[in-house]
């Protein structure tokens, strides 16, 4: 894992002495919420419904288990005890007191953690593949580049007021379990002529308008990747609108010029950034690079699993994933109990993943985009321990990539951007399908919950996607069908007139129903709505 | 009736203009009926809350209760944890809200 160096330390510990004071004097009534409210927003502090939101950068979802105990710690001392994982690999607190914040930040800062840059028109925390580092198909491990653009972005002079926020994702397999192709940028770390270079993929995103990022260079040299990264930034902090908030994303103004127009302005910016020597020497990437070394692991640890205990081989199946290495497995814990709040956990449960990552997983964990936890590097022999554990505390539940594994945003219940509830849909839906033999029996299938057109909840990536909105001042939900945030992205379609919150739950049964009645052998809900289109589904929601 | 709104301060929590103070507690909401802009003015340059703000209402048997739903799981808490809204004791208050 990244270590902090001193000026990583000096850069977060500056930060936190120049909020502090600018909290004092918000208190002291020195300055007005207008003035206060962009210098929060730059600390990752909203105002949310109830309280001040924080949100935590988890660069790229890595932390080790100090960092993930401070995590439980904050939520005990300063929230109401528990904190909401986000799609973003982040973690927010819902109940903060402006009063608290320097000291929150302060204790972030001791175990080389900030909320710098998770707000505001500027580069996002970066975000990544959460079997980074273990997965049996990447090519290499991608966070050592994610590092070195967090790096790249983290003050960037020129890119602290963009047009609009800006979000990057790095991976470094086939399988994208990053929705990297819904960034504005998704960089892909691939392999040509024995060669690692960067596929750069620019101008996707969610929110109002929702679309797939085109292809514009199919490999830049590793070498130059900040530089490309620097010119496809620039072409759009120059041509980005910032006349209407509504189209001022990146995507916008490459779907406006056309990929082909953006890249050859790109291609130009480059050859001039080229020259500025921005990509850092050799020697500093590897400084950076040695600090994501894999764990010491043994390739001659048992490979078999006690398969015994009946709870325990469901769990296997479900919630734990190849490792690269022989005797190893990578463990992802479910934060979406039945009926419960998606991506929300105790400090007693954030406590317990961060004892079980130093026992069992070399001290890491990760963060993931479908809010969930990962332990990403366990041995096979360990596994049975690990699972008690979890299920003690409530964790182990065995619905990785089902119906129940949903991603759902805070909503309306929390957020005040939302137009509708999010979690107690998601709630019911759990429940609804709570039976884990027909979870299995549907298979993999995503579905995502977006509380406002926003889309914070992903709805449009969704197998199945719901969008909460307001209909005179009631909570109505629409429904699309065929989304993807997988490497077989793709966008959904809206079904038809929306429901209300009992009503959405009914069509979904009438949806899954009528999938289990068209599919073919080994189709996924997905394949079969791409094969049969939306007609045979809409007849089975709208009769 | 009209309800004066925002956020504390220093807590963030959702306050209620009470014709002379600001109470966690929409039951102690006055209405300020065309007096809201004039209040808000007052109360956001004494800077003692954050972001106030105008909205609808109506008098019921149980107090104040605001148009929107959104002002309305301001008033109680989020409806997904009971345990953390201000009336913790009641299974029912959310039923308030919807």
């Amino acid at each position: 894992m990244y270590k902090y160096d001193e000026y990583d330390h000096a850069m977060v510990d500056a930060r936190v002495a120049e909020f502090s004071d600018q909290v004092r004097r918000r208190l002291a009534g020195e300055i007005t919420e207008d003035q206060f409210k962009p210098l929060r927003l730059m600390n990752g502090l909203y105002l949310q419904l109830h309280a001040y939101m924080l949100r935590v950068a988890v660069p790229y979802g890595t932390l080790d288990s100090r960092q993930m105990r401070m995590l439980a710690h904050i939520a005990r001392k300063y929230d109401r005890d528990y904190g909401h994982f986000t799609t973003r690999q982040n973690i927010q607190y819902n109940w903060i007191k402006l009063e608290d914040a320097p000291a929150i930040l302060e204790d972030l800062a001791s175990v080389e953690m900030h909320a710098i840059q998770t707000s505001g028109n500027c580069i996002r925390n970066i975000s990544s593949d959460q079997w980074a580092g273990a997965a049996a198909d990447e090519i290499t491990d991608p966070r050592p580049w994610a590092e070195l653009l967090r790096q790249w972005s983290s003050f960037h002079p020129e890119f602290s007021y963009l047009p609009r926020k800006f979000k990057i994702a790095v991976i470094a397999a086939n399988e994208d379990r990053a929705a990297m192709r819904l960034h504005d940028i998704g960089i892909q770390i691939v392999e040509k002529d024995g060669q690692h270079g960067a596929a750069f993929y620019v101008g996707g995103g969610m929110g109002r308008t929702p679309m797939i990022a085109p292809l514009i260079k199919d490999f830049v040299p590793l070498d130059d990747m900040l530089s490309y990264a620097e010119a496809c930034l620039r072409v759009y902090n120059r041509y980005g609108r910032r006349d209407n908030i509504y189209k001022a994303r990146i995507k916008i103004l490459i779907h406006e010029l056309g990929a082909d127009e953006y890249r050859r302005q790109v291609e130009e910016e480059f050859k001039h950034v080229k020259s500025l020597g921005i990509d850092p020497p050799k020697a500093e990437f590897d400084r950076i690079a040695a600090q994501f070394a894999p764990p010491p692991l043994d390739a001659s640890a048992p490979d078999a699993i006690d398969r015994s205990d009946p709870d325990f081989a469901v769990w296997v199946d479900q919630n734990v994933a190849a490792h690269k290495v022989s005797g190893h497995a990578i463990v992802n814990i479910s934060l979406k109990p039945i009926g419960g709040i998606p991506g929300d956990a105790s400090s007693a449960q954030i406590d317990l993943m961060a004892d079980l990552a130093e026992t069992y997983s070399h001290d890491e964990l990760r963060v993931t985009h479908a809010q969930n936890i990962v332990l990403p590097h366990v041995r096979k022999a360990d596994l049975h321990a690990v699972w008690q554990a979890l299920d003690a505390a409530g964790l182990a539940t065995p619905n990785l990539d089902l119906i129940s594994d949903i991603i759902a945003c805070p909503g309306l219940d929390y957020c005040s951007l939302a137009n509708a509830r999010s979690i107690p849909v998601a709630q019911k839906i759990a429940t609804r399908f709570s039976d884990l033999g027909r979870q299995k029996e549907l298979g993999e299938l995503k579905l995502k919950i977006s509380g406002c057109i926003n889309a914070c909840g992903h709805h449009h990536a969704g197998h199945i996607g719901i969008l909460g909105v307001d209909r005179k001042g009631t909570e109505n939900y629409q429904l699309s069908l065929g989304g993807s945030g997988a490497e077989d992205v793709s966008l959904g379609t809206i079904t038809g007139p929306g429901f209300d919150e009992d009503g959405v739950v009914d069509a979904i049964e009438r949806v899954t129903d009528k999938y289990l009645a068209e599919r073919t052998e080994g189709e996924r809900f997905v394949d079969t709505f791409r094969r049969v289109g939306m007609a045979p589904f809409k007849e089975a929601i709208y009769g | 009736m009209k309800l004066l709104t925002g956020n504390d301060l220093k807590t963030g929590f959702v306050t209620w203009w009470t014709g002379a103070d600001w109470s966690l507690h929409i039951e102690d909401a006055a209405d300020v009926g065309e007096a809201g802009e004039a209040i808000l003015a007052a109360e956001e340059g004494a800077r003692r809350v954050n972001a106030p703000y105008i909205i609808n209402g109506e008098q019921t048997a149980d107090g104040p209760r605001p148009a929107h739903i959104k002002d309305r799981i301001r008033a109680l808490g989020p409806t997904v944890r009971p345990d953390l809204t201000l009336k913790p004791a009641d299974p029912a208050a959310g039923d308030w809200v919807i």
